[in-house]
């Protein structure tokens, strides 16, 4: 690998840490109702809100009633979506006359883009109008994540506040996140993709003649291409920043429109884990020790660095092809080498394989290259980071409050150890909040092994799997590892656009997606009626070294326990018989 | 709260929220990118003589000994099809895979048999969206002595020709040198088509 591959892999990592406290600082404002500049010029829009909603902004509510209110929120997007992608035919921002989408993939897309996962069995440019993206999964894109926030900060009040039992108002929650987060740095985001050649136009597509003339597989000449319109910059800041992952196009951020220049690919990949980052410092300025949110930043940043190694030293190696001549696959100052097969030239290893760390550590699921072309030890990175729960940076807020439940485990783990009682920042952990932190835990697991056991042993699963041996079983597990953590990504060479993957998946994403939203929330109304205990010689203090390594090795030896067999019989048999 | 004002405001919020998100944000943002950067928005256009003949992020499909080609494309129905981008999805151990790489072996092979260097890896696998603009400088050096045999034209003017074309990395560190095989293919065409004495 060339010099300049280790450079750029600091370069991200030094900017992503640099944006962390500015950017966490003024979120812990937003939500702390303390001024924070925007507010003064945003403010008439968001009281014009509340008026017309009926909703009384000092008005909080108790864990069921928030849980209750994110449920009726979610389930009117989903349906929006749904019903937007059945009637597209007959709405207006349509000019490629795309008909309806079938039932099973309407479903299976409304859930996706309304449970953060943005899981694509459709490909954008063929299936979906402009109206329905914009309208539809764009809104879901903001929606979705501003969900996520709103979950993590009731949990962070549930910490933080002592003896009450309101958890905040989630649709002023909901509301700030959108406005005063989510939305002005989407408008940055943007403008700075088009400015590298990321294409947003309501023009119908422009066709361009070819140079050389060719001949399609049914010996008919072709001598045009379609150039690919539609307002895709503004959908894919959000996609990227909202942890969403949806691609505009297809095959996502690898589509020169979607991400044409190396530049346009590190705002990417900053936009990915942006956010979940800064969460962190946001959740330690709220809980009134920031060390804490340092700690949890520590923990994930160690297991991303460890995986984003693994992923760039594997992908540098060639797979060998027998194509009957010598190949030149090693780095020089003129190629990046390794395994090229589904990259890009212009990202070439170290871009992607750093691209395919980030994107699975945060809950996003977009990509610049072909994951299932990946070698086996490169290809089961990613699937290993969804099967951690998602807790490396994570999904925007999802990933934090996933991160939480980890440290609560952790103490309670500790606790044992030692025969401490088991407290987190200074709030005992009792039955029920260890019951409700097991859910949150076990839920994912047995969703994605659930789904893959499912879809191993029956004809509809097998039926669809494009690589022979047991390349084909990591398809099946990468997709519901994916579904069932809320990515998005997959080895895309698995035909998912089948009503059996499409309503397994949906499922998966389903009860991934708010069947810990429940029980989160439940465990912060039960967390914000405690009193904080002062800390006293027995406390284990959980901003030390020593409290991020127990974190670090409770999230690995989880994961390790539940997926190693499944690893197995996909990425670890392949990467033998290589 | 009662179940009436849950479902009021969420039908409320959504409604406007979807208005804010879903409709002003992508309209302003297109409007201001319009004006801004109207050659980057409308997918960088190459246009020649008022006839659009592609775009500079879009690569095209070549396979006359006489242009440089590009990376392998897995679109279908036929290579470089930019209404259906697509990747090969073909897994490290799939035999598509040798099989692939063989085919474009054979083809570099029989256009240039007098070629021994070891092939650039990148010219033997397929993008990852099937509409790779780019080679590699390697990728493209290796096609140098074809194209100038093809062409009648002198090996190191082609070379050189290269070497204008050959983008470092952005900002002097990121992503990977690259060249445009579009526009590289078509500043050989009009290098063949200059009078010999302006070569």
């Amino acid at each position: 690998m060339q010099w300049q591959s280790y450079t750029q892999l600091a370069l991200y990592l030094g900017l992503l840490l640099v944006c962390v406290k500015p950017l966490g600082a003024y979120m812990a404002r937003v939500y702390s109702d303390q001024p924070f500049g925007l507010d003064r010029l945003l403010a008439p829009v968001e009281r014009g809100i509340y008026r017309l909603a009926g909703v009384e902004r000092k008005a909080e509510m108790g864990w069921k009633t928030y849980a209750g209110a994110v449920l009726v929120f979610n389930l009117l997007g989903l349906l929006v979506v749904y019903l937007l992608q059945r009637i597209q035919q007959w709405l207006p921002l349509n000019p490629a006359q795309l008909p309806a989408v079938t039932a099973d993939s309407a479903f299976n897309t409304a859930i996706s883009f309304a449970s953060n996962t943005n899981w694509q069995g459709y490909s954008g440019e063929t299936s979906l109008s402009y109206l329905t993206q914009m309208a539809g999964l764009g809104v879901q894109n903001f929606l979705s994540a501003a969900t996520g926030m709103a979950v993590l900060v009731a949990l962070i009040r549930g910490l933080s506040r002592q003896s009450v039992r309101t958890l905040g108002n989630f649709w002023v929650d909901l509301t700030r996140s959108t406005l005063y987060i989510l939305l002005p740095l989407a408008c940055v985001v943007t403008l700075l993709l088009v400015s590298q050649g990321v294409v947003q136009s309501f023009d119908p597509y422009q066709s361009a003649t070819l140079l050389q003339p060719t001949t399609s597989s049914d010996g008919t000449p072709v001598t045009q291409q379609v150039l690919p319109l539609g307002p895709a910059a503004s959908q894919i800041a959000i996609k990227q920043l909202g942890t969403n992952g949806g691609g505009f196009f297809g095959v996502n951020s690898a589509h020169p429109f979607e991400n044409p220049t190396p530049l346009s690919n590190l705002v990417e990949m900053l936009a990915i884990l942006l956010i979940p980052a800064a969460l962190c410092y946001t959740f330690g300025v709220m809980v009134g020790d920031r060390r804490q949110g340092w700690a949890v930043l520590a923990a994930m940043t160690l297991i991303f660095v460890a995986f984003m190694a693994l992923s760039v030293a594997a992908e540098q190696q060639a797979p060998p092809l027998e194509s009957g001549a010598p190949l030149a696959t090693a780095a020089t100052p003129l190629q990046a080498g390794g395994n090229m097969e589904g990259k890009e030239t212009r990202f070439g290893i170290a871009n992607s394989a750093l691209w395919a760390t980030a994107t699975t550590a945060a809950s996003n699921g977009s990509v610049n290259s072909m994951h299932d072309a990946y070698t086996p030890l490169g290809g089961m990175v990613p699937m290993v980071l969804m099967q951690l729960g998602e807790v490396v940076y994570g999904g925007v807020g999802s990933g934090l409050y996933g991160m939480l439940t980890f440290a609560i485990i952790a103490v309670f783990v500790a606790g044992l150890m030692v025969g401490r009682t088991p407290e987190y920042l200074g709030k005992k952990i009792e039955t029920f909040e260890m019951k409700m932190a097991a859910l949150i835990i076990l839920i994912p697991c047995v969703t994605v092994l659930l789904a893959t056991a499912l879809a191993v042993s029956t004809d509809a699963g097998r039926a669809t799997v494009a690589n022979p041996g047991p390349h084909g079983f990591s398809e099946i597990l990468y997709a519901a590892s994916s579904a069932g953590n809320n990515n998005g990504s997959a080895f895309a060479g698995l035909g998912a656009n089948t009503p059996f993957y499409n309503m397994l998946l949906g499922l998966a994403m389903l009860s991934a997606r708010y069947w810990l939203i429940v029980p989160t929330l439940a465990l912060a109304g039960a967390l914000v009626r405690k009193q904080r205990v002062p800390t006293g010689a027995g406390t284990l203090p959980t901003h030390t070294p020593l409290f991020v390594g127990l974190l670090i090795g409770v999230v690995l030896i989880v994961g390790a326990l539940t997926f190693i067999p499944a690893l197995a019989l996909g990425p670890i048999v392949e990467q033998l018989m290589l | 709260m009662s179940m009436r004002s849950l479902i009021r405001g969420a039908l409320v919020v959504f409604t406007l929220l979807t208005l804010i998100t879903g409709v002003l944000y992508p309209l302003a943002m297109t409007g201001v990118a319009q004006a801004l950067f109207p050659q980057q928005a409308n997918g960088s256009q190459l246009v020649v003589d008022g006839q659009v003949v592609g775009s500079t992020l879009i690569g095209q499909p070549f396979a006359d000994p006489a242009y440089f080609w590009g990376r392998l494309s897995a679109t279908a129905p036929f290579a470089y099809n930019s209404a259906a981008a697509s990747g090969s999805n073909l897994g490290a151990l799939n035999p598509a895979r040798s099989a692939a790489a063989a085919a474009r072996v054979a083809a570099l092979q029989s256009a240039d048999p007098a070629n021994s260097a070891p092939i650039p890896i990148d010219l033997v696998t397929a993008s990852g969206s099937g509409l790779d603009p780019h080679i590699s400088p390697a990728a493209a050096l290796y096609q140098v002595e074809r194209v100038a045999r093809a062409r009648g034209l002198s090996p190191e003017l082609v070379r050189q020709l290269v070497e204008q074309h050959t983008e470092g990395r952005q900002l002097g560190i990121l992503g990977e040198p690259r060249v445009n095989v579009l526009l590289l293919n078509r500043a050989l065409d009009a290098l063949t088509a200059a009078p010999a004495a302006e070569r």
